[in-house]
This record gives C-alpha cells, structure tokens and sequence, in this order.
C-alpha cells in the first residue's frame, strides 16, 4: 500500500481542487482528508458517513474553586499564565501539560481529557474515504493527522486497496510534519507568484529534512510563466521532480461551485487535461 | 490598535489586505508576520532587515551524575519527552512543550535547561513601515511560542497589522488573542465560505469585533454575502478578481503600487474598521 500525500507550502494553490480531479482517474484507492484543521475535501466528496468517532486528546486544568485555598502556586508555576488572579483556567491558554494540577498542595486541580474533534470513515462516489474536524481553537492537530492516515491506511488493508491519497494542510509545522511519515511521495502544488516560490521551497526543505520523495507541480502556471520557470529550476537542482504544469483555468472554481471534481465538470476543458497528464506522470513515478 | 487579518482558508488574500492596508496608512504602522510557518508579507514590503535574533524555547539537560533514576519526571510530563531508560534518562527535544515540570519535580536537581532554536524574528522597516516576522526553523513543529515573540514587538502607540496563519487552530488563535479587531479575508467559493464559518466561529470564541474582506469577489457564487448578513459580520471591502492584480501580486508588487488609486479604498476599510473597533 502506497501513500501519495499533497501539500503546498503556501494555502490556496489548489491543492484540494487538483486532489479532487486525481479521485476520478484513480482506482483502487483510500481518499484521506488530513487537513484537519480547515478541511474541505469533503465538500467535494459528499461522503455518506458509516462510522463516527470522537477525537480525544490532551488535558486541560480545572481548578475546584471548593478546595482552592488560593495559596498562588500554581499561578507562580504556570508558564502560560493561563491561571487568573481569581484562579480560573483560561482553557484557550492552557497547555495541558499538568504542572498545576501536580504541584497543587489541596489536591484542587482536576486535569481532565478534551474531546478536541470528531473523525469520520466514509463512503463516496470515488470510494472510501477518513476524514476528521479538529474542534475550533483547539490543539493537537498533528495527532489527528496522525490518526486520520493511520485509519485510511486500515481502511485500504480491509478493503484490499493498494493506494492513499491524502490531502495534506498548509504550512510547515506540526500538522504538515505529522501528514508525511511514511509517505510514498508528497506532491506539492505551487503557483507561479513570488509568495508560492518562497513557500514551496520552504516545504520541499521539509520534505528533504524528512527525507521524503518529493515531486512538484505548478498551478495557474500561465500567471506568469518567468516565476514558474524558477519554481521548475529551484525543484530540478533539489532533485524534486516536475510533474507538469496547470494553466488557470475557471473550471476548477465552477466545477467546486457545483460540487464536482473538474473531470466531471468539464473533462474537455484546457485544466483537466493538464491535471489527467499529472496523474500519468505521478503514477508512473511511483508505481502504481 | 491591533488589527489581525485572519481567514481559515489559505490563499484567499490575507497577505494582500495586510501590506496594502499598512502601505496605505503612512507612519507609524507596523507590520507583523505571524505566518511563521510560510511569512510572505516581506516579498512585499521588501523591508531591510535591522536585526536578526534566534528564539529559543527552554528544553530539559540532565546531569546524569546527579541523577538517581527516580523516574518522577518521565512521570510529569504529559508529552512522553523525557524518559528513564536503563540506567540513563533520554529527553526528546522535539516532543517538549518547555512547561519545566521535569525541572521542578526532580528532587535531586539534576536537569537544568537548554534552549531548542524554534526559528528566527527579523525586524526591518520601509517607507516609514516597521517590518516584524517570524521564521520557523524547517522540521520545527511548534509555531505558537514563536509567534506569541513576534507579537512582544506590538507598540500600543502604533496602529498594529498582524498577518494570521491559515486555519482555526492553536497558531491561528495566537496569532489573534488580544487584537482589537479581526479582518476576516474570504473568497466567495464553497471551499471560501466553509473556512470562513471556522474562522467566525474562532473569532466568536475569542469575542472580538470583526468584518469581512470578499477577494475575487466576482467568481464562485453569493452565498458569502448571505452569510455575513445571516452572522451580522459587515462586509468592509470588495476585490474584484482582476488579472492585473494577480499578475502585480505574482511579481511582489503590491496593489497600491501597480495601480495607486486603491490607496483611497484601503483608507476607507481602516476608517470603518476603526468606527467597528470603538
């Protein structure tokens, strides 16, 4: 079973739009949604859910305002300063790592689990898919990434499906960190703007420091051809290999407008084509 | 006045409304990068760099001939990242969230700590624009104790534009706590309207007064309108989507650069924020 994970560094390249198109040519495959914390796949999916799943993980203080003495420790201990002059933790700030509630001389500190998000295992037009909401201002993100692959990984083992295709989330950080262990390969998808040169070679670092097999392609690429021309060169010299290019093409937005996947939008139109021509070349590279 | 530009979905136009609106708004404006992970204000500020400085975050050493196995601060830390092993202690610096508590529980004194690099903040300015980012070190996790350094550069006597992260979760809210004003940023598609009912969601918790920006505002569809008015978030100011303005943005030009008459509309958006803000 491979995995083809796709980031982007930079949010909004296309990244959820381009993964859409890649479920209709696919078969024999999982879809996974692990951009938990603003995921949108689904929109396009419309899965049926079959299982639902709370999401537990991390703690966070209570004070016991009956058995508080007020005696200040824990304010003096806290280093997030999440613990009020009138001793009510401000659970945005906590950060669950339990100082307080061991130190508290009166036992007055209660540290119970969170329930930070749900995660879901689905049917859908393309096939199976796992997907998962982190609850709004909450933490631990990289552990849902983490559970959302590990379950669509069980569910193509169950199914004896031979392929993964997760969406990654943007950024660099934990999230982005925990989507790639063990990949076969990321794509990244780029846009031919200063700003998506800049974040696409900061991810293909990441990719390399976690010595993961990355590949690129550049979206909207007609936008200015000059700036994704230097996105292709940066890639060839790190040895990120050019999987094509996507011109701007309005289809992608009717096409979510309507809830389709562009190849099912307008599978003659210039964008599809283009993104039909990726997946060969992705799935050639990687074997599947 | 702290302004924070925010908007769940990436790549809707956060950057965008930060520099142009801080371009716009003449001296005494700063600008502050909490994008950590991918900063990108500075392609178009371009500002020159003053000051560089490495942020660390607190990380447990032991002393092993102090050390005497107890095993109490594998037992306080929440994050499984020091354990005893045979006879040594092994913490994982990666996994530690710098909360002390191995320090503070060891009754034989024996850890101390040293500092993990999390990135860098550089400081600059530019036409009168003081420039602050945060550059997380790449295979860094945690982005929020960087971001919570950026913003000790916030002035109170400044007006004061933070570019947000992407997303709803702990980077997001740090990069927002506190501000004054939230400018949600959206564009008017399924994906648009779906992130910005997160980040509303996020701004309602927070409890902070916020409105809206609709960039590219002539694609997709009119649902985004319908939902500020359903959530009684103001809509502040329209983009249309306009190839002149992509291409402008695909070079690091700003908008009030590559067509000036913009500057009187950036002006307006403060002036209702700041009416919003009061």
């Amino acid at each position: 079973m491979k995995e083809i994970v796709v980031i982007s560094g930079k949010g909004g390249t296309g990244k959820t739009s381009i993964l859409a198109a890649f479920a209709s040519f696919a078969a024999n495959k999982v879809l996974c949604d692990a951009d938990v914390d603003a995921a949108d796949l689904h929109l396009i999916m419309n899965p049926t859910i079959r299982e639902r799943h709370d999401f537990q993980s991390g703690h966070t203080a209570v004070v016991n305002q009956d058995k508080c003495t007020r005696c200040g420790l824990c304010r003096d201990l806290c280093r997030w300063d999440a613990i009020s002059e009138d001793f009510v933790v401000d659970s945005i700030e906590c950060e669950g790592c339990g100082v307080c509630c061991y130190f508290c001389p009166e036992g007055a500190i209660d540290f119970p689990l969170n329930t930070c998000g749900e995660w879901y295992l689905s049917d859908t037009r393309f096939g199976p898919m796992a997907h998962a909401r982190l609850g709004i201002a909450e933490e631990n993100s990289g552990k849902l990434v983490t559970l959302i692959r590990q379950q669509g990984k069980q569910l193509a083992e169950e199914k004896s499906l031979d392929f993964l295709l997760t969406d990654g989330p943007p950024g660099i950080g934990c999230p982005v960190i925990a989507s790639l262990g063990g990949a076969a390969g990321v794509l990244i998808v780029s846009e031919p703007t200063v700003s998506g040169r800049h974040d696409m070679e900061r991810v293909a670092e990441l990719a390399a420091f976690f010595r993961i097999p990355a590949m690129v392609c550049i979206n909207k690429f007609d936008l200015n051809p000059e700036q994704g021309e230097a996105i292709e060169a940066f890639a060839r010299g790190k040895g990120v290999r050019v999987m094509g290019r996507v011109p701007f093409d309005p289809a992608f937005t009717k096409a979510m407008v309507q809830g389709q996947t562009v190849v099912e939008f307008d599978s003659g139109s210039e964008g599809c084509q283009a993104v039909k021509q990726i997946w060969e070349n992705l799935a050639s590279d990687i074997g599947i | 006045m702290i302004i924070s530009i925010a908007s769940g979905k990436g790549g809707t136009g956060k950057t965008t409304v930060a520099t142009n609106l801080a371009a716009s708004m003449g001296p005494d404006v700063q600008v502050l990068d909490c994008d950590v992970e991918e900063p990108n204000a500075h392609l178009f500020l371009r500002p020159i760099i003053e000051e560089v400085q490495t942020i660390t975050t607190p990380v447990p050493e032991v002393d092993m001939d102090k050390c005497n196995l107890c095993g109490k601060c594998g037992e306080i830390c929440q994050f499984k990242a020091i354990v005893v092993i045979g006879d040594t202690v092994l913490p994982f610096h990666e996994l530690c969230h710098s909360c002390g508590g191995c320090m503070m529980v060891c009754p034989e004194k024996a850890i101390t700590e040293v500092g993990r690099e999390l990135g860098v903040i550089e400081r600059g300015r530019r036409n009168g624009i003081e420039f602050v980012h945060g550059r997380l070190r790449v295979g860094e996790a945690m982005s929020p104790p960087l971001i919570r350094k950026v913003r000790e550069y916030a002035r109170p006597d400044a007006l004061t534009i933070i570019d947000a992260p992407p997303g709803t979760s702990c980077p997001v809210i740090a990069s927002m706590k506190g501000a004054n004003f939230i400018l949600l940023v959206t564009e008017p598609t399924p994906f648009g309207l779906h992130d910005l009912k997160l980040a509303v969601g996020a701004v309602k918790i927070l409890g902070i007064p916020c409105g809206l920006v609709i960039n590219r505002s002539d694609i997709g569809n009119d649902e985004a309108w319908s939902y500020a008015r359903e959530q009684d978030v103001p809509v502040l100011m329209e983009i249309p989507f306009d190839r002149r303005i992509a291409e402008a943005y695909s070079r690091g030009e700003m908008i009030v650069e590559a067509m000036p008459e913009w500057k009187e509309k950036f002006r307006g958006l403060y002036d209702r924020i700041e009416k919003l803000a009061a």
